[in-house]
């Protein structure tokens, strides 16, 4: 064993050096990720008028990253992420409504609420199949609404919760009305978060995750607690969807009960599938694209945008099944191919 | 294990079987397709329905146990076919199920040096002799002290399977772990265990020492050839 194991030793370390990629070990940043964030900070002082979109886009990115770990990483299919998001928002926006008015707390509050609220209902949600899954996700999306729209006299109803006021983030810097600090308050934020998301990830317990996606029974045969592991990503995402949901609530200083609308559920999953499921900057990169190109449709065509972004939709989920992000990939690994 | 019965639903396919394996035994199991041979490794791994008898293993009652906890408890499967995770890098395999012990990745790698060539493809980039190895690498990170083999030859290059023979029975000798190989190939399989297990219909038709059926041909031919 041990003679015929030497003799082999050469190729190995031949092979050793050469690129691995989406391996475990090297966490270092790539160029590509270096250049998106470099571009997400470089739009703050190229688009000083487009601020308010700008930290919108970015939030709403992070909510499609945290569905990106329930769905492209542990591959729970749900229709109900909003529930989470909502949760975030209100628990920001009725602290910042009653008196309590330091963000960052804010903040985290939201993602311990969003967590316990995700916690519970992974309970429900990972025992089940794709169909029930879906089903569970929607009832308990729905419900929230309801609950959020009977219980009008702390939560504002339909007409939304307003009146939330902030202190200036770590008492310097107070949000202002171009969104200034709010777009920099939520790029901070979102990279912090992401970069967290990032790591688990690639973390065993992440990689572990892609194994019960792709087979179940074979994970539990090597020992992996297959529904804990799902329980935790299920929360997981939800207290990143509740940080998203409070980032929102505290850069537009109002909670919309459609935080907590199923139309908010299914736009998030648009926009990952859009972006790439499973891919990590699939839910920032869907996000981008859909709401740029839901702006700037609504400002050629005011009263039939919606066609042309169902249009986009179709074609480029038609032709790029695997999203934006895996087209590119696939488009980049044929023009190499080629090169050869 | 001793009296189990056990299928899948309503179905009863193995029946009244007794198993009893030492520290660093080696067991083959033999049989014609269908006789519940997968099926024998799938109840020791809880993945079928047990109506009867008890699994005890190292003082646990396995019967009680979800599947997870059971490989937790030293039992580790490799099921037939196919079955690395398409999306995962072989590095990722073994990282994602690792587990203390004597078996770490990089003796995963010096045992199979083809997958150490291949540490960042995927698992579907890779051949079936390759997922193979793959799929007993990963089940040796996880440290079992009872490893499950379910016909690992099958549908190899004779090449690949001489590797994974020598492998097999390195592990056997090495005597750190109890092996059960399902194989259909009969005579390597004897070659390679000390003790066997012949099932038919569900139940055990033969038991002794490898060496002793592989001494009978006649007997042999009867209780596997196809007739």
């Amino acid at each position: 064993m041990a003679g015929s194991a030497e003799r082999r030793e050469p190729p190995r370390r031949a092979a050793a050096p050469a690129p691995r990629r989406g391996s475990l070990s090297d966490g270092r940043w790539r160029p590509l990720e270096v250049a998106f964030w470099a571009g997400t900070l470089a739009a703050y002082f190229a688009f000083p008028a487009w601020h308010v979109l700008g930290s919108q886009i970015l939030i709403t990115g992070l909510f499609a990253v945290s569905l990106d770990i329930v769905l492209g990483y542990a591959g729970i299919v749900s229709l109900g992420h909003a529930a989470f998001f909502g949760v975030g928002a209100y628990v920001a926006g009725l602290l910042a409504a009653n008196g309590w008015h330091e963000p960052l707390s804010a903040l985290g509050a939201a993602a311990l609420a969003a967590a316990v609220a995700g916690y519970l209902a992974s309970f429900l949600v990972v025992r089940g199949t794709d169909l029930t899954r879906l089903t569970v996700t929607l009832g308990i999306g729905l419900m929230l609404w309801e609950a959020a729209n009977r219980a009008s006299s702390i939560t504002g109803g339909v007409d939304g919760l307003s009146g939330v006021t902030l202190a200036p983030i770590l008492g310097r810097w107070t949000f202002d009305l171009r969104g200034d600090v709010a777009y920099a308050y939520a790029l901070v934020v979102v990279f912090a978060v992401f970069t967290g998301v990032r790591r688990i990830v690639s973390s065993p317990f992440g990689r572990s995750l892609v194994g019960i996606r792709e087979s179940s029974t074979r994970m539990a045969a090597i020992g992996a607690p297959v529904e804990r592991r799902l329980r935790a990503a299920f929360t997981l995402g939800a207290a990143i969807a509740g940080i998203a949901g409070a980032l929102i609530a505290q850069t537009t200083q109002f909670v919309g009960i459609d935080a907590l609308s199923f139309e908010r559920s299914a736009e998030v999953l648009v926009m990952l599938v859009l972006g790439g499921a499973g891919r990590l900057y699939g839910g920032l990169v869907g996000a981008l694209v859909f709401m740029v190109a839901q702006n700037g449709l609504a400002g050629i065509d005011p009263v039939y945008w919606q066609f042309w972004l169902g249009c986009l939709l179709v074609v480029v989920v038609l032709f790029f099944r695997e999203g934006i992000l895996g087209g590119a990939a696939n488009l980049a690994a044929r023009a190499r191919g080629r090169r050869r | 294990m001793t009296g189990v019965t056990a299928g899948y639903g309503p179905a009863v396919v193995l029946e009244d079987i007794d198993v009893a394996l030492a520290d660093g035994d080696s067991l083959a199991v033999l049989g014609r397709n269908g006789v519940g041979k997968s099926t024998l490794l799938a109840t020791l791994m809880g993945l079928t329905r047990l109506f009867r008898g008890t699994l005890c293993w190292r003082g646990a009652d396995l019967a009680r146990l979800p599947t997870h906890r059971r490989a937790r408890l030293g039992l580790g499967w490799v099921p037939q076919g196919r079955c690395t995770w398409a999306s995962l890098t072989v590095d990722e395999h073994l990282a994602a199920v690792a587990r203390p012990g004597p078996w770490t990745a990089e003796r995963a790698f010096r045992t199979f040096p083809r997958l150490a060539e291949r540490r960042g493809n995927r698992g579907n980039q890779l051949s079936g002799g390759e997922q193979r190895m793959l799929a007993i690498a990963r089940a040796l990170v996880v440290n079992p002290r009872l490893l499950l083999l379910d016909e690992p030859m099958e549908g190899l290059a004779p090449i690949v399977v001489h590797e994974l023979v020598s492998v097999i029975r390195s592990l056997v000798v090495d005597g750190g772990m109890a092996v059960i190989v399902v194989e259909q190939h009969a005579r390597l399989a004897l070659s390679l265990t000390q003790r066997v297990l012949v099932l038919d219909r569900g139940r055990i038709v033969h038991c002794g020492p490898s060496q002793a059926l592989l001494a009978e041909p006649a007997t042999l031919d009867r209780l596997v050839a196809i007739p």
